[in-house]
């Protein structure tokens, strides 16, 4: 198939950026859309002109590397996968396709369409863990029994790949799906309860000086999340919150 | 050629680690706070260790490319993680799960690396579950196991299909306590871009800054390596696209010798290759073959008939179907370990019985495993008399929830319903079991230059079992260099701060500098990529499943034509002192240009098939073995270590005898 891209670039955080058009052809319905965007590349590299800086890695969509706004979407139109599982047979020939970052005050543009995400770094610094040291002497495995129920649930919460697709979504660009998803994770682990209150209050504090905005429940951030990360995890979040507030 | 020493301790085989950890020098809490720590990569290995050595007390400075510890490219194992704790009562034991990692690496691995893995595997899982990993339970709130290839029980500890991101998230967890207490300092988007070294020793490295194109100098007291394996030599991977060798090859040129590089390893389920325009290659977890059977038809024209359209897999009644695993290898069956599944397929869709367009694919197929479990939730939840349909229902609900998200990305991929379906399956590079030679202490021939993870060459001899790469990451990071390191740190409790201002870091910065001026401004013809996959295809070609003496000959003298045409003719958009994606890989095709050709020699060297390393003149003549690979323990036993001398065909062999005193070298019989 043929197609026109619109691509958002910018050649570094200090400069202005614009939207340019380029045509892509011959473009297999079975290639993934960053294959599509090599294609391109390559296209450029040949013509003397700068390739398209996008972040990627494991191609696979579990690194949570890839980002793109595409045709208003984050990770485009299809749902439950990332960017770099999408799949060119959702797009059809003569369309024209256009390719934003993903953004968000807290996320500024690195180049074209690479955003700088450390502010989730450093909700993560600020609690996501468990203080434990590395021993060979920490408790068998088994002897801290977790009902299969809230075994699997954590592991839910826990399949958050960081892309920041809740972000770029949200209206508010709130972080609060991310949020909440490490919060859950460690709330509902017996292993997490000891530093349960600090850990809500410390990440929510950070999440908030980063310029983070608020949740209005409208739930843009679950449609849009790969992984299907519950909002659940926001409410359950609030909960912790509010109990550790008290 | 000189013999290289091991370091291994005296003594029993169970007794040398916990012996050696009585013995060594420790480095007092005090001076701790004193020595830095560098380490390079922060997948399992190099963020469990970041994050150890920072608690310990040192001062950890740790770098990768990506813009997160948490992407290294760890987190996209799938399976699980072995450990020998016997849960399941089935006769496991650190014994057992250590015999089976000596037999599985084909008699290539170093004894007592692989004993100490096997004894800390258990450590790991108590470690992991305090940090929170929410491995998968069973209804009694304990910790389930699944088995994987190549083993007869039941060891694989499992986080659903996402184990790899579970215990990556677990140590990033610790590393990220760590930043916040400000004993690792982080750099994200950084890449090392070589190793210095002062009076011999390492003392810091080059890196280069992605965001803004800045050289920068960093020094330490002693550098570890954790930068994973070179699988992207071959282009085509399961890697990632930023997975890159070059940590590890520029200390190989600075003289950290570099262990059996022709040991890869082909893993055989993954989604098979859709065209040229093809980026990477997605692996799926080989728990698929606890309950999928691989087969191809058994008759030419269904071969036919299935690559015009003409016929759908599921038409092709039982008596038509080749199950080749479970003819070839009864015993074990679909459970083969990776090596001999991935040259089975290899040999049927050589014969022509490949059932995809491109002739390089065999099914995987669930439909009895469907019925199996269908027909078992039956019987579980009284049904009477339940319709063909209610059974497959039922059953496809347990496997959607062992491989449900496996599933979706298959689905994903290739547009077909696995659940109806068989799917299509091909062997790709996966992993690597060569690389960075390292002692017992997991140090490399170069004093304060440690390499740990994937990165090393030291425990799957040559072909790794399923499930062991975590193991091992984890073994190296949480429990093994933490210990080893102190032994060398505690002579340098006196040296102070190491200055970046030194002739060596000068030396070691120009150089990087003018290479990257070089790339730059070269404006060649061809892209980088133009020049990787060239030699992806060479590497496939000659360096794959299967090699002899004439293809390796040739692909050693192909990849040097093609490097020296690489530094004639590469082109390089823009420029060094900004993000440069095109500048990042130009330097990662260039080193792996010069390990293609090291590669190559190495398995032109080993004229024995051992795991992963076939080599067409070693097979078995006659016997039930007919057709298999022949090791050759008179000649070969021996891990084959290269020291760096200009060109990579001018590397000098050192070789470290194996020697196996606590297990029996036998043929490896999955018959």
């Amino acid at each position: 198939m043929n197609l026109t891209l619109k691509i958002w670039r910018q050649k570094d955080a200090g400069s202005k950026g614009q939207m340019v058009d380029y045509k892509v052809t011959e473009i297999s319905e079975h290639m993934s859309f960053l294959e599509m965007m090599d294609v391109l590349n390559e296209q450029l590299i040949n013509s003397g002109e700068e390739p398209v800086a996008f972040d990627h890695d494991c191609r696979e969509g579990i690194c949570g590397m890839c980002s793109m706004f595409i045709n208003g979407e984050a990770h485009g139109p299809d749902r439950g996968v990332t960017t770099c599982q999408l799949h060119m047979r959702m797009f059809k020939d003569g369309n024209t396709i256009t390719i934003e970052p993903f953004r968000a005050k807290a996320f500024p543009v690195i180049k074209d369409l690479v955003v700088d995400r450390t502010s989730f770094e450093r909700i993560q610094h600020a609690g996501g863990f468990i203080s434990v040291n590395t021993s060979g002497n920490t408790q068998d495995a088994n002897s801290i029994p977790i009902s299969k129920e809230a075994a699997d649930e954590a592991m839910d919460a826990a399949t958050c790949i960081g892309c920041g697709a809740c972000v770029a979504t949200c209206k508010n660009s709130s972080a609060m799906l991310f949020v909440g998803a490490k919060v859950s994770q460690y709330a509902l682990l017996p292993q997490g309860q000891v530093e349960a209150s600090e850990r809500v209050l410390n990440m929510v504090e950070q999440m908030d000086k980063e310029g983070f905005g608020n949740c209005t429940n409208t739930g843009a951030c679950e449609i849009e999340c790969p992984k299907g990360i519950s909002l659940e995890n926001i409410a359950r979040m609030n909960r912790e919150y509010l109990k550790a507030s008290l | 050629m000189s013999i290289l020493d091991s370091k291994t301790p005296k003594g029993p085989l169970a007794d040398k680690w916990t012996k050696y950890k009585n013995e060594i020098n420790l480095v007092n809490p005090a001076n701790k706070r004193n020595i830095d720590i560098i380490v390079v990569g922060t997948g399992l290995a190099g963020g469990s260790a970041a994050a150890t050595l920072a608690e310990l007390g040192y001062n950890v400075k740790a770098y990768c490319y990506q813009d997160s510890p948490r992407r290294a490219h760890s987190i996209a194992a799938q399976g699980g993680i072995n450990a020998a704790k016997n849960y399941q009562g089935d006769g496991d034991s650190t014994y057992r799960l250590f015999y089976d990692t000596v037999k599985g690496g084909d008699y290539r691995s170093r004894e007592s690396n692989v004993y100490r893995l096997a004894e800390v595997s258990a450590n790991i899982i108590d470690q992991c579950v305090a940090q929170g990993v929410p491995f998968a339970r069973d209804y009694g709130g304990l910790l389930d196991n699944r088995s994987f290839g190549g083993v007869l029980v039941s060891r694989t500890f499992y986080a659903k299909g996402q184990t790899g991101q579970q215990l990556l998230l677990g140590a990033y967890s610790a590393m990220n306590r760590q930043i916040a207490r400000g004993k690792i300092e982080m750099f994200n988007r950084h890449e090392m871009l070589d190793v210095v070294k002062v009076d011999g020793k390492a003392r810091g490295i080059i890196t280069r800054n992605l965001i803004t194109g800045e050289i920068e100098r960093h020094s330490a007291h002693a550098v570890v390596i954790a930068s994973g394996g070179y699988g992207n030599v071959y282009f085509l991977s399961t890697n990632a696209m930023g997975s890159n060798a070059t940590a590890a090859w520029k200390i190989h040129k600075k003289g950290a010798y570099f262990a059996n590089p022709c040991y890869t390893q082909i893993h055989p389920t993954c989604i098979p290759r859709s065209g040229d325009y093809q980026s990477k290659l997605t692996l799926m977890s080989e728990s698929l073959r606890n309950d999928g059977r691989i087969w191809v038809p058994k008759n030419m024209e269904d071969v036919m008939a299935i690559r015009d359209g003409k016929l759908k897999p599921t038409q092709v009644s039982e008596e038509n179907r080749d199950y080749y695993l479970e003819r070839r290898y009864p015993a074990f069956g679909n459970l083969v370990p990776r090596d001999v599944a991935s040259r089975a397929a290899k040999e049927r869709c050589d014969a022509g019985y490949g059932v995809n367009a491109t002739g390089e694919a065999v099914y995987l197929d669930f439909a009895s495993a469907i019925q199996r479990y269908g027909k078992e939730q039956v019987k579980l939840h009284n049904v009477a008399n339940a319709s063909e349909e209610k059974i497959i229902e039922l059953g496809a609900a347990i496997v959607k929830e062992k491989y449900g998200n496996l599933f979706q990305m298959y689905e994903k991929i290739v547009d077909q319903d696995p659940y109806k379906t068989p799917m299509m399956i091909y062997p790709a590079t996966h992993y690597t079991m060569g690389g960075v030679w390292v002692d017992y202490n997991l140090m490399t021939t170069v004093p304060g230059l440690y390499c740990i993870g994937e990165a090393n060459f030291s425990d799957h001899g040559a072909n790794r079992l399923g499930a062991s790469a975590l193991m091992q990451g984890l073994a190296d990071g949480y429990f093994v260099l933490p210990y080893t390191i102190g032994d060398y740190l505690a002579d340098d409790i006196r040296t102070g701060k190491i200055a970046t201002n030194s002739s060596e870091f000068e030396a070691a910065e120009k150089l990087v500098k003018e290479k990257i001026d070089f790339f730059v401004n070269n404006r060649g013809s061809h892209s980088v990529d133009y020049y990787h996959k060239k030699l992806g295809k060479i590497m496939w070609e000659k360096c794959g499943m299967s090699r002899n003496t004439k293809g390796l000959t040739e692909a050693m003298a192909e990849i040097k034509m093609l490097r020296e045409d690489f530094w004639k003719n590469v082109m390089v958009p823009g420029d060094a002192k900004e993000m440069n994606p095109e500048l990042e890989k130009a330097g990662r095709v260039a080193d792996f240009l010069e390990l293609g050709e090291l590669f190559a020699k190495d398995a032109l060297d080993r004229e024995e098939s051992c795991g992963g390393h076939f080599r067409e003149e070693s097979i078995e003549l006659d016997g039930v073995q007919k057709g298999e690979a022949k090791r050759k323990d008179d000649e070969y036993a021996y891990s084959a270590a290269w020291e760096y001398k200009g060109e990579p065909g001018d590397a000098v062999l050192h070789k470290e005898e194996l020697e196996f005193k606590d297990i029996e070298l036998k043929q490896r019989s999955y018959k």
